[in-house]
């Protein structure tokens, strides 16, 4: 599998270490001493049940969760970088009846001028030209709230592109996709990452499209109990043991 | 005001003769655009519900203002509502209740504070029937300074927030994670509400409040294709029926609060049916 330009090395902010993180919500411990690695250039994929503290640990990552233990964006010994992170989060439900075009939520995000007194051509040709990334011209005027499952991530994915991110999070971009869509989701990823030479983390519950795109699995449930390629955590005991099924689905 | 007066007397309208006429008729100019920006951030929100209880607890701030004897119970009422409303807002963010259920909580209890003060002692409702109904026509100059200030606040505001406030309602997960806070964005936005329900108070009417905050906005969601047309809409529903509103008002002689709300209510028919056709 092609990893970006840096070769999975870490000397840049794109890699991402976690050291012993620990979060306590009140008195019950979500995740305990949690280490893991994305090296630049990879895709990690972050799976586990629910209720496992994927999210919780996307949320210490973003700096929206207190934690115990490190978070670093750089190599053992070195000065901690400040990483540019670039987030989707899991698929909202937007109200069709809301007057919001996919034009005004990025004016919203990029702008300081009022979205409400409409959008200048100089925005508008910035907007287009995010929107090239995920090839979604087409869909800029559309209303949010009227994007089926696969429009509606490829939007948000061009709103985490800007501006351009050292590392990309995801939480659960393929749910509500079909197949189709998931298919195209993770070729756009997979492009997106060696050409702008970014590390992606995402959650998934749909394993399918790991041993295709993904570098490197980390399965957890409170505290990660596998990782490794694809083929090593699906196939894992395990895995077997959380998800009660045969790996490899 | 004396450019205002002499401009209604050059106009062609006989109910424009009258001072109070004139004063009502600037209210609703300056009420227009303050409604209509309101309204749309209370309908994207979906903070109906909740501008219908600040109304209840502004008219509770005027009762206990009121029996307090403190001169300007108006006053004592916007600090009433302000806090209110963050109370409000602090037991939602932290409760795991449903925000209708903490609302008719809220709701109910500051209605009930406000009657129970206001008749207590054996004391009579009847002087409080103005905030209940609400009189546009015993509008003062001075209260339309108050709202024209109100009115330069609100757009300032907008101005600077309204992309923060847009992205918290309708993609809290987004903004949170492009580094807005959320819930003290919406903190300060249900503060300017209960700061303007409770100044338009006495001149709208609590009962026909609620309609002014929600209408405008609701008829333009209606037929709006952007947040851009969404604001326009809205701003000039809320003109057009404070107009016609305070005209049949005074060929009628009924109250101009209802006359407006009314007038609203058709305008919101006839986007829904406009609506209809469009899809």
């Amino acid at each position: 599998m092609n990893i970006g330009t840096h070769g999975g090395s870490c000397g840049h902010s794109c890699c991402l270490r976690i050291n012993n993180l620990t979060v306590t919500i009140g008195s019950q411990k979500i995740l305990s001493n949690v280490n893991m690695h994305v090296h630049c250039g990879e895709l990690v994929a972050l799976i586990g049940p629910n209720g496992a503290g994927k999210s919780t640990l996307i949320k210490a990552i973003l700096g929206q969760q207190e934690f115990e233990g490190v978070i670093s964006f750089s190599a053992p010994g070195e000065r901690n970088r400040k990483a540019k992170i670039g987030y989707v989060p899991q698929s909202p439900i937007f109200d069709p009846g809301d007057p919001v075009t996919v034009a005004d939520l990025f004016a919203c995000c990029m702008s300081k001028q009022p979205a409400f007194l409409g959008i200048s051509k100089k925005m508008r040709e910035k907007i287009l030209c995010c929107m090239d990334r995920v090839n979604a011209c087409d869909l800029i005027d559309k209303r949010v709230g009227t994007l089926s499952g696969g429009e509606l991530q490829r939007v948000l994915l061009a709103l985490a592109l800007e501006p351009l991110p050292n590392i990309l999070i995801l939480d659960e971009p393929l749910s509500g996709v079909d197949v189709e869509g998931m298919q195209s989701l993770m070729d756009m990823l997979d492009q997106i990452r060696q050409e702008y030479d970014l590390s992606i983390l995402m959650t998934t519950h749909d394993f399918s499209m790991l041993p295709t795109y993904a570098n490197q699995v980390v399965l957890i449930e409170q505290k990660v109990i596998s990782q490794g390629t694809p083929a090593e955590v699906l196939a894992s005991n395990e895995f077997q043991d959380v998800f009660h099924r045969k790996g490899g689905v | 005001m004396s450019v205002w007066y002499a401009l209604c007397d050059n106009l062609p309208f006989e109910m424009l003769h009258w001072d109070f006429m004139k004063n009502a008729l600037l209210a609703l100019i300056i009420m227009a655009p303050l409604f209509g920006l309101c309204s749309t951030m209370i309908v994207t929100g979906k903070m109906s519900f909740f501008s219908d209880a600040l109304g209840h607890s502004a008219f509770t701030g005027i009762a206990i203002g009121s029996i307090c004897g403190i001169a300007a119970p108006a006053w004592f009422s916007v600090i009433f509502a302000v806090v209110f409303a963050l109370l409000f807002s602090y037991v939602k963010s932290r409760s795991n209740q449903t925000a209708d259920t903490i609302i008719g909580v809220f709701s109910s209890g500051a209605v009930a504070l406000g009657i129970f003060i206001a008749t207590f002692g054996g004391g009579s409702f009847t002087k409080y029937n103005k905030y209940l109904i609400g009189d546009i026509l015993s509008v003062t100059p001075a209260e339309i300074g108050s709202l024209a200030v109100v009115l330069a606040c609100v757009i300032l505001f907008w101005l600077f927030l309204n992309n923060r406030l847009t992205l918290s309602a309708v993609y809290p997960n987004l903004a949170a994670s492009r580094g807005i806070p959320v819930e003290w964005t919406q903190a300060i936005f249900t503060t300017a509400i209960a700061v303007v329900v409770t100044l338009s108070i006495s001149w709208v009417g609590l009962l026909i409040l609620n309609s002014l905050l929600v209408l405008p906005g609701a008829a333009a969601r209606n037929v709006a294709k952007n947040l851009r047309q969404y604001h326009l809409f809205s701003v000039l529903n809320a003109l057009i029926a404070g107009l016609v509103g305070l005209t049949l008002s005074y060929i009628w002689g009924v109250s101009a609060g209802a006359s407006i709300a009314l007038v609203l209510t058709l305008i919101y028919g006839f986007s829904f049916l406009f609506r209809k056709v469009r899809m």
